[in-house]
């Protein structure tokens, strides 16, 4: 270990505000999520973050380090404090409520515009439905499965920064990972959804969110895969 | 952009990339045979071959260049959708005007 001590700026404050810096003992296997609760016990405790798993499972974590977004808690101080100093904020592209904490209700509510809930196609009266876990479609819908809603392509996104009105990679992966679910039955009202202003569309395939996904999803591809089947809906008259 | 400009604009993308390659042939050969403006203007005049070529190709621009203009506005500038839709159909309209312009100079007789 370089130095015993880590030098750490924190934002503080909400839209308007600062970054504030403090010196944090450095331990063998720290994360970032540990430097930062280190803060909130030890030197000041009206720091506010949010978090809850501590093991890469919950997404409520992720911050911006360094100008990049990442989960905390999976990430070490090592990989990512090469020069000794750790800049964190709040993820960007979301209202800051204070400190590190950002408010996500768009970021779930562009789940809901993307019809992001599964659509039953079954009752529980009806046997369960066999599905081969090797088929294309299934396949296709595992793939993109693992997404833990943290935020980070979201934050990462340049199109969301440009265009407020876009979706984002995380709702467009899991409408992609519906449309895939043999078991749903809303591909109409959601292929429409993502085709409207705002939509899958307006990607221009930057690829970052699959550059940062922490979980290595790739929006990028299920988005792809949301314009062609949103294209063909649309030439065969199926959406307007 | 929507499921339907998204389609317009990949369309003619897919026909500008045959017609650009053509283009560039064609100032390749014009520049190698040295041919003067009297000759290119022979060849052109009254040619439905080549009204047919630019002609399509200057509506492709349009179309093209209008919807990206309307996106890169929408996104970049603080123009609501609906103006920047009205700047691109503007737009469009004065590429097409243009376009259409230049290739009747050179095929009507």
């Amino acid at each position: 270990m370089e130095s015993s001590e880590l030098s750490v700026s924190l934002w503080r404050g909400a839209r308007e505000g600062r970054y504030e810096t403090y010196r944090v003992p450095r331990h063998e296997s720290q994360t970032v999520l540990d430097v930062v609760t280190f803060v909130q016990r030890h030197i000041d405790p009206t720091l506010s973050y949010r978090f809850a798993c501590r093991v890469g499972v919950c997404g409520s974590c992720a911050m911006t380090i360094n100008g990049r977004p990442r989960w905390t808690c999976r990430t070490h101080v090592a990989k990512v404090a090469g020069s000794g100093h750790l800049e964190i904020g709040p993820l960007e592209n979301m209202p800051v409520i204070k400190d590190l904490a950002t408010d996500m209700a768009e970021f779930f509510e562009k789940w809901q515009r993307a019809k992001g809930v599964f659509s039953p196609s079954q009752t529980r009266q009806d046997p369960i439905a066999q599905i081969r876990p090797d088929s294309p479609a299934r396949i296709a819908a595992d793939a993109a499965i693992e997404c833990i809603n943290c935020g980070v392509c979201y934050a990462g996104c340049d199109t969301v920064r440009w265009n407020a009105d876009y979706l984002g990679p995380a709702a467009l992966t899991r409408a992609w990972t519906l449309l895939n679910d043999e078991r749903d039955d809303g591909d109409v009202a959601r292929l429409q959804a993502i085709s409207e202003s705002g939509g899958c569309h307006s990607c221009h395939s930057h690829q970052s969110c699959q550059e940062l996904c922490p979980q290595a999803l790739n929006p990028t591809g299920a988005i792809a895969g949301l314009k062609r089947r949103s294209a063909a809906a649309y030439l065969k008259g199926e959406i307007s | 952009m929507n499921v339907r400009l998204y389609i317009w604009q990949r369309a003619t993308a897919t026909l500008m990339a045959p017609l650009v390659l053509g283009h560039i042939a064609v100032i390749f050969y014009a520049t190698r045979q040295g041919l003067t403006a009297a000759d290119i203007l022979a060849r052109t005049q009254g040619s439905v071959l080549w009204a047919s070529y630019y002609g399509i190709f200057v509506a492709a621009v349009s179309i093209h260049a209008a919807i990206g203009v309307r996106n890169i506005l929408s996104e970049w500038s603080p123009l609501p959708d609906h103006g920047a839709g009205l700047f691109a159909l503007l737009f469009g309209a004065a590429l097409a005007l243009l376009g259409f312009y230049a290739v009747a100079a050179v095929v009507l007789v």
